[in-house]
């Protein structure tokens, strides 16, 4: 295995291949985990959910606090979620929810309320399904109802749907 | 069906099929769920765990979410079991090594698995070869649906869906894109890539899920907003304009290598071919690293002693578990080395 051509040392692991601007020379160089780091160019490094999650949590630790702020129905503590990044039950949504907005705006791009599907007779947005879905929960419905001939009819209009589409 | 039967599958995220499958290995879609009954798992008790995982696996079995449907019980399921159904991505690493009752439904397609107990109550996943991510939300929804016809989610006007990680909040919908992008790495322009998938809040990470590595150059996309936007501006952001546009410029990498670097292409394939036929021991990382090499061969056209379904078939039986199985006895990391050395010949060898 080559060294490093920057400090000489070390095995050369990451390999570039620069193409400088402005010209067609292209420029190939090999390089070791930690000067590819030094100059920037580390790979494979990224950040998990709870790595993120950890960061606005830590920026908000320093956010007024009640310091006995838990939720009635499981007992969690919004110190413990803060450790953990998991809340205990659903109503710790409602339990923390001056706490957790701002979390929650962070981590979802500034998106602080529900868009999407709903159960049902919750409201909300329906989303929008193509005809073939439609037609599949239709059949799904004949098959778990035992009506075999609208299931078969169904069965043939998505199939002529699903040839058209390719 | 059972677990040793899935062995002599190639699992669907590896057919090698569906559009853009040179460079999209699988598209994912995950919903994460809870029941409105039960504390989440951090703060359920024994009987909570049980309850949940008898209500949840009752429901997904009468849905039928396959023609067969294998179900396994994690805490029971030997460690080789659970970590054959990491390998094939059908439970995450975090639910193979977890505490308590939990457990996943698989269909026999491999296209639905349905984990129950993992971070929240229920995680509904999809998975398809190739670039296929409207149809498949169809499904996850259909079985979503159907799931919310027999049990109440946790559900709130505001926040929606309600999860154990409020970074899961709202639609609950994880959109993941397995891509192969060997010339980005080669030709140093992966890190632009990366940066431009943070812009964009979109979360990167290595072959089998969160906390993994890329090795052999495969890199997972995902989204991390899940509030705030509807699933169908999900699904669509991410196929008609995210992926397009990383495939695209992989596909610029490879034109690139192919007119300016062919030499430099055409040697790593074939040092990839050389030592993959003829290593008398290898790591699972040194093989996935070298037939990522050979992949990008097979489909820049470049090399065509091997097809893309063996290929695949290599990728998947040459990891710890596969080759445990396949052996029929437990071997040690040496052992494993020496094994996968064997089985690599042996293929490549009786291909030419």
């Amino acid at each position: 295995m080559s060294l490093c051509q920057r400090c000489n040392k070390a095995p050369a692991t990451v390999h570039l291949l620069d193409i400088l601007p402005d010209s067609d020379e292209k420029r190939e160089r090999h390089l070791c985990e930690q000067c590819a780091g030094e100059e920037g160019l580390t790979t494979q490094k990224h950040e998990s959910i709870n790595e993120i999650l950890s960061s606005f949590i830590k920026q908000a630790s320093g956010m007024p606090q009640k310091p006995d702020l838990a939720c009635p129905e499981c007992g969690m503590t919004f110190r413990e979620f803060r450790a953990n990044g998991l809340l205990g039950c659903p109503n710790d949504y409602n339990a923390f929810e001056k706490a957790l907005a701002p979390l929650i705006e962070r981590a979802h791009d500034g998106g602080t309320h529900h868009v999407g599907k709903a159960p049902r007779g919750e409201g909300g947005e329906t989303p929008k399904f193509s005809k073939l879905a439609q037609l599949r929960r239709e059949l799904q419905d004949a098959v778990d109802a035992e009506d075999y001939e609208r299931a078969a009819d169904l069965r043939d209009t998505i199939k002529s749907l699903e040839s058209e589409q390719g | 069906m059972t677990i040793d039967e899935l062995v002599h599958q190639v699992g669907e995220w590896l057919r090698g099929e569906g559009p853009y499958a040179d460079i999209v290995i699988s598209s994912r879609i995950r919903l994460a769920r809870n029941l409105e009954a039960f504390p989440f798992l951090s703060k359920a008790s024994d009987s909570d765990r049980e309850q949940i995982y008898r209500v949840l696996i009752d429901s997904v079995s009468e849905l039928k979410i396959g023609d067969d449907t294998l179900v396994v019980d994690i805490d029971d399921a030997d460690e080789l079991d659970r970590q054959l159904l990491v390998e094939r991505h059908l439970i995450s690493r975090q639910h193979a090594e977890g505490d308590g009752t939990r457990g996943v439904a698989i269909a026999e397609d491999e296209q639905t698995a349905v984990m129950i107990n993992e971070e929240d109550h229920l995680r509904i996943q999809g998975m398809r070869s190739g670039l296929q991510l409207a149809g498949l939300f169809e499904e996850v929804n259909r079985i979503d649906d159907q799931l919310q016809q027999r049990v109440q989610y946790a559900f709130d006007k505001r926040w929606g869906f309600l999860t154990a990680c409020p970074t899961n909040v709202g639609t609950g919908i994880r959109v993941s894109v397995m891509l192969h992008l060997p010339a980005l790495k080669l030709t140093g322009q992966i890190e632009q890539m990366f940066r431009a998938a943070k812009e964009m809040h979109l979360a990167v990470r290595g072959l089998y899920g969160e906390g993994t590595d890329a090795i052999g150059d495969f890199f997972q996309v995902s989204n991390q907003t899940t509030l705030g936007q509807t699933e169908n501006d999900i699904v669509e952001h991410f196929g008609s304009e995210i992926i397009p546009k990383i495939v695209k410029f992989e596909l610029t990498a490879r034109e690139m290598l192919e007119k300016d670097k062919s030499t430099l292409l055409d040697d790593k394939i074939w040092r990839a071919w050389g030592t993959l036929e003829n290593a008398r021991t290898i790591s699972s990382d040194e093989s996935l690293f070298l037939l990522s090499h050979l992949r990008m061969g097979v489909n820049m056209g470049r090399c065509k002693d091997i097809d893309l379904s063996k290929l695949n078939m290599l990728f998947l039986r040459s990891q710890p578990a596969h080759l445990q199985k396949l052996e029929g006895r437990r071997l040690d990391g040496e052992e494993r080395s020496v094994a996968r050395a064997r089985y690599l010949r042996n293929i490549l060898e009786s291909n030419n």
